[in-house]
């Protein structure tokens, strides 16, 4: 990890925290979908990040969305679980010893690998989200609604982004 | 022991997400338990300023129609205290009624933020201790309705448990039969122009267009305005009807509240519950 993918990292942080509360925040589709693109943040991190640095960055970002979103502590878990499912996918899905890239992103790793990827990761990600802000089973088919349009969203955009940004490799 | 640190080493992924998630959902719980901590929430000082900064700019924007309600309010106003200044003078009777009559005072406070997204919402005032602003008061707005309940206090800022919120319960008077019920928001509704009346008795009849005003009990003082009925008696599995109303008050383009205090609110609960206090 050089100096410039730490500078990178530190600008998308703000960039995607400054987006999210300022602009997403007051936007949703009749209570329903509500996107949280933040999570790109943790998904884009270099693949070479030692756990325990994931899990304190994954918790620092939650901590400073609910500080924001007035829920002490629903965000920082979504994050932890998110960093959780970020750690197993790749172990599982890449050989860890043959990685030459470095990070995870659309243009490295191709469309295929990478929407899985983010798939998984937002899909457990606002599961935990919503049903820690609900924090009871009777409404359980409105979280889940509410969960599925929203992750389709957060996905939306995400590509978007990762398209926009795509950089043409030699793969 | 070395075998365990090998171990613990190897899948320390896992162990580090048990640590970290308990963490998190010991926050998660202990802020739905109790009162909110004062560091990381909206009362806090820096995020309120920031929110404040950004409220500049949107006050500007829906300046034209802030002037409207407002010229509204005062029209209203102002032949309210014709009224009373004709009433007063030709009968030529001072009214000796320091109690009843100063019991409720308003405040009138600029909403800082406002959140009308989520299940459960918050919004934060510019009004606080100083201006002695206290943990549970009523909270209206200025054309009509109720707004909620103040949840935490600092010195300069007050969030508002809104109607919008899971734990927010308001009682309510259905204006012609006076029957009783209770006010919530949410139950597979989620539309923030409508909310529900439940634990309304089963013999009551209600029409729909009935109005539902507050009825007094608890802190808001009787005879808010609250919203019309839009779907009458609805069953549910207990000995209760429910019903549907349309707000009067709309959250999304609320800017300026007004805090109720109330004078007699201190006694009361020692009246009710004398050994609570003492203890």
């Amino acid at each position: 990890m050089n100096s410039r993918a730490i500078v990178i990292n530190i600008l998308r942080w703000f960039v995607l925290l400054f987006v999210q509360i300022f602009l997403l925040k007051n936007m949703g589709f009749y209570d329903l979908s509500t996107p949280f693109i933040y999570v790109l943040f943790l998904l884009l991190l270099p693949f070479g990040i030692p756990n325990l640095l994931l899990y304190l960055l994954a918790f620092g970002t939650g901590l400073t969305l609910d500080a924001f979103y007035d829920t002490m502590g629903v965000h920082a878990t979504a994050c932890v679980v998110l960093a959780f499912v970020r750690i197993s996918f790749i172990s599982i899905s890449l050989n860890k010893d043959a990685i030459d890239d470095p990070e995870p992103s659309l243009s490295y790793m191709g469309f295929q690998w990478f929407s899985l990827y983010a798939f998984l990761c937002v899909i457990t990600h606002h599961l935990v989200l919503f049903f820690l802000e609900t924090f009871r089973l009777t409404e359980i088919g409105y979280t889940l609604m509410r969960c599925g349009l929203s992750c389709i969203f957060t996905l939306l955009i995400i590509l978007l982004i990762e398209f926009i940004f795509y950089k043409r490799t030699s793969r | 022991m070395r075998n365990l640190w090998i171990f613990i080493n190897r899948y320390n992924a896992f162990f580090l997400f048990i640590i970290f998630f308990i963490i998190g959902i010991y926050l998660t719980v202990k802020n739905n338990a109790y009162q909110r901590s004062v560091t990381l929430n909206s009362s806090n000082e820096i995020v309120g300023t920031a929110y404040d900064r950004l409220n500049v700019f949107k006050r500007y924007m829906n300046l034209g129609m802030v002037n409207d309600s407002l010229a509204v309010e005062n029209a209203k106003l102002k032949t309210l205290l014709l009224n009373l200044t004709t009433v007063d003078t030709a009968k030529d009777v001072k009214v000796i009624d320091t109690v009843t009559n100063q019991q409720y005072t308003y405040l009138a406070a600029k909403v800082v933020k406002n959140s009308i997204t989520l299940r459960n919402n918050v919004m934060t005032i510019n009004k606080g201790t100083l201006d002695g602003l206290e943990t549970g008061m009523a909270v209206i707005s200025p054309q009509r309705g109720v707004v909620g309940f103040i949840r935490d206090v600092s010195a300069h800022l007050a969030t508002i448990q809104s109607l919008l919120h899971k734990d927010t319960k308001i009682s309510v008077n259905i204006k012609k039969s006076n029957a009783l019920g209770s006010l919530v928001w949410g139950d597979n509704n989620f539309d923030i122009r409508k909310a529900l009346i439940k634990e309304v008795p089963n013999h009551i009849k209600m029409n729909v267009g009935d109005t539902v005003v507050t009825s007094g009990l608890g802190q808001f003082p009787a005879g808010i305005l609250v919203g019309k009925l839009s779907k009458t008696n609805i069953a549910t599995n207990d000995n209760f009807l429910s019903a549907e109303l349309n707000l009067f008050n709309d959250f999304s383009t609320l800017q300026y509240v007004y805090v109720i205090k109330n004078k007699l609110a201190k006694e009361q609960e020692l009246l009710e519950n004398p050994v609570k206090t003492k203890e």
